[in-house]
């Protein structure tokens, strides 16, 4: 082993042109360089690509957590227990129809148990309310027919309605409730296309900064093959690359998570005013509220967290297949 | 330090950059290797410097088959191997100090253990004053020797040196070789890859490599 000190002439071999303007002790305590080049274009593309792909998975998350929220809300309203009314009708036989009206019901998949109230039993539920004194049979006492949902998917009301009002127009089928499944039914339908557009937009997010790090990644392939050349460990490389784009990951996620949050918290306080109001208490009824809720806030950091790592992940897995490919 | 066993090289797998190549580097010595330009001069010293594998044949680096070593026995011979790149390979985003220190660096060594070294190093190769420019505003024999100083830094026992003569004027071109006899005395075994003919005739002792039609052919000095 050769000594540089031993190696080193007394002179220079090379005239000097200059003197030497650095005081050796003052350049030796200035700081660690980055042997990544730390404010490139490329850099700076990416950041911006992560930037607004964590934007747009964390506003899509938001939604689906908002659209899953409100549709929870309407399906507690709709109780396992629905009602038919049939009203009695000149020239017509109240307990067949009754009778008709159930079969129907019995018929429609996914509702569990139908029961006709009895006129005896209406009878009895009625006269505290009717007094005494009265005949019954004078007056037009609708019949009740209970239906007991199933656990399974929830019954087709609206051909169930239909049927109703082909072989029994004077059998209603409760109104509210038909209305609520509708509601329902969109809300299941908006909770699977927000979670499709959530997962698009992961499936998305995680493609284009996979590329956008490869791009950032392709200005670096020189200095991989230099470290690798100057006899840097494979790992002491990877390490060094992983750490960049895990900051520059890290600064673009937090960018467009900050704007997701900072909207989100915008629209509650705008929620919060505007509740007094009768539009704000008709957007609270469809939508509950649109606050995401600390879940919602932990999944969104949970988005940025995951889109850095994939950031500096991809930058190893660059550096990795690099470094493999040189021996 | 280095021994070539019947080594070919192909890139296409059709045509032969290298055939059959025999030789060996010996400890202390010092050596051009020549031949036209694409005779495949670079090929070898990649081969040489473990960044490229032959297509048949047997490459030993410091007495052990390359392609028996592991990864971290690599990275530690090619510790003990400096290069000095034809087109330099500075690292553009570091300042000429930086680029020097970078072997020592990657070693883990703190800067106030190799910030002296690299200071000496540069003044010896007349950069003293050139120690916090980036590369970009440097000529190009200063940039040779910022190659050449971060190629030394590490105390190399073999030094490969890629046309380093190529992109400077004849005064520098000598002063150069002049370091590298002078890094020869001191104990390195040094290769030199160029095609400048007056520059081998400055060393006529040197042994000359010669490489013409893929095949390598030894002249030894008469001396
Ligand atoms: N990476 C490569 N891929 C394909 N062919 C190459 C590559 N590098 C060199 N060659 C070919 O190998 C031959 C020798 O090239 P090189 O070793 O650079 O010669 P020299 O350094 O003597 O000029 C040339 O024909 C060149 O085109
Ligand atoms: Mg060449």
């Amino acid at each position: 082993m050769l000594h540089i000190k031993s190696l080193l002439p007394r002179k220079s071999l090379f005239p000097k042109a200059v003197a030497l303007d650095v005081v050796q002790g003052r350049l030796i305590e200035k700081r660690r360089v980055a042997l990544v080049q730390r404010d490139s274009i490329s850099g700076r593309a990416l950041v911006t690509v992560v930037a607004i792909m964590t934007f747009l998975a964390t506003l899509s998350a938001g939604a689906a957590f908002l659209v899953a929220q409100a549709s929870d809300g309407w399906q507690h309203q709709v109780s396992r227990e629905m009602t038919i009314q049939v009203r009695p009708s000149e020239g017509r036989s109240l307990d067949k129809d009754a009778a008709a009206a159930a079969a129907l019901a019995s018929a429609t998949k996914g509702i569990a148990s139908v029961r006709i109230v009895s006129k005896a039993e209406s009878e009895r539920l009625l006269q505290p309310w009717l007094g005494s004194g009265l005949n019954f049979d004078d007056l037009p006492i609708p019949r009740m027919i209970i239906l007991k949902l199933g656990v399974g998917p929830a019954p087709d009301l609206r051909a169930l309605n239909a049927a109703l009002a082909k072989s029994v127009p004077n059998a209603a089928l409760d109104d509210h409730r038909l209305w609520l499944q509708r509601l329902d039914t969109m809300a299941g339908t908006m909770e699977t296309g927000a979670a499709l557009v959530f997962v698009l937009v992961l499936v998305a997010t995680a493609l284009a900064v996979g590329f956008a790090t490869r791009g950032a990644m392709a200005g670096n392939r020189d200095i991989i093959d230099v470290l690798h050349f100057v006899g840097a460990t494979d790992g002491y490389i990877a390490r060094e690359f992983q750490g960049h784009f895990l900051r520059l990951g890290a600064t673009g996620a937090a960018s467009g998570a900050t704007l997701a949050v900072l909207i989100y918290a915008a629209a509650g306080l705008f929620e919060h005013f505007a509740m007094a109001t009768a539009g704000g208490d008709q957007l609270r009824a469809l939508f509950g509220s649109f606050s995401i809720g600390g879940r919602g806030y932990g999944v969104i950091v949970m988005i940025a967290l995951g889109i850095a790592l994939l950031t500096a992940f991809m930058s190893r897995s660059v550096v990795i297949r690099h470094l493999r490919g040189l021996y | 330090m280095v021994r070539f066993e019947n080594v070919s090289l192909s890139y296409d797998g059709e045509h032969a950059t290298l055939r059959d190549v025999n030789f060996a580097i010996e400890q202390h010595s010092f050596q051009f290797l020549t031949g036209p330009s694409g005779a495949g001069k670079t090929s070898l010293l990649r081969l040489m410097l473990m960044a490229l594998k032959p297509t048949s044949g047997h490459v030993s680096v410091f007495g052990s088959r390359v392609e028996t070593l592991s990864k971290p026995q690599l990275t530690a011979a090619r510790r003990r191997i400096g290069v000095v790149f034809q087109d330099f390979r500075l690292l553009d985003h570091l300042t000429v100090y930086d680029n020097v220190a970078l072997p020592l660096r990657v070693l883990g060594q703190p800067e106030s253990k190799y910030g002296p070294e690299v200071i000496e190093l540069l003044q010896w190769v007349g950069l003293g004053d050139r120690m916090r420019v980036l590369p970009a505003v440097l000529s190009g024999g200063e940039k040779q020797r910022t190659a050449i100083a971060r190629a030394l830094i590490g105390r190399p026992e073999l030094l490969l040196a890629d046309e380093p003569t190529g992109n400077v004027d004849p005064t520098l071109a000598r002063r150069l070789l002049r370091l590298f006899a002078e890094l020869h005395r001191s104990g390195t075994s040094v290769v030199i890859a160029t095609h400048d003919l007056g520059l081998m005739e400055q060393f006529a002792g040197a042994k000359r490599l010669v490489l013409a039609d893929g095949r390598l052919h030894v002249f030894e000095p008469h001396s």
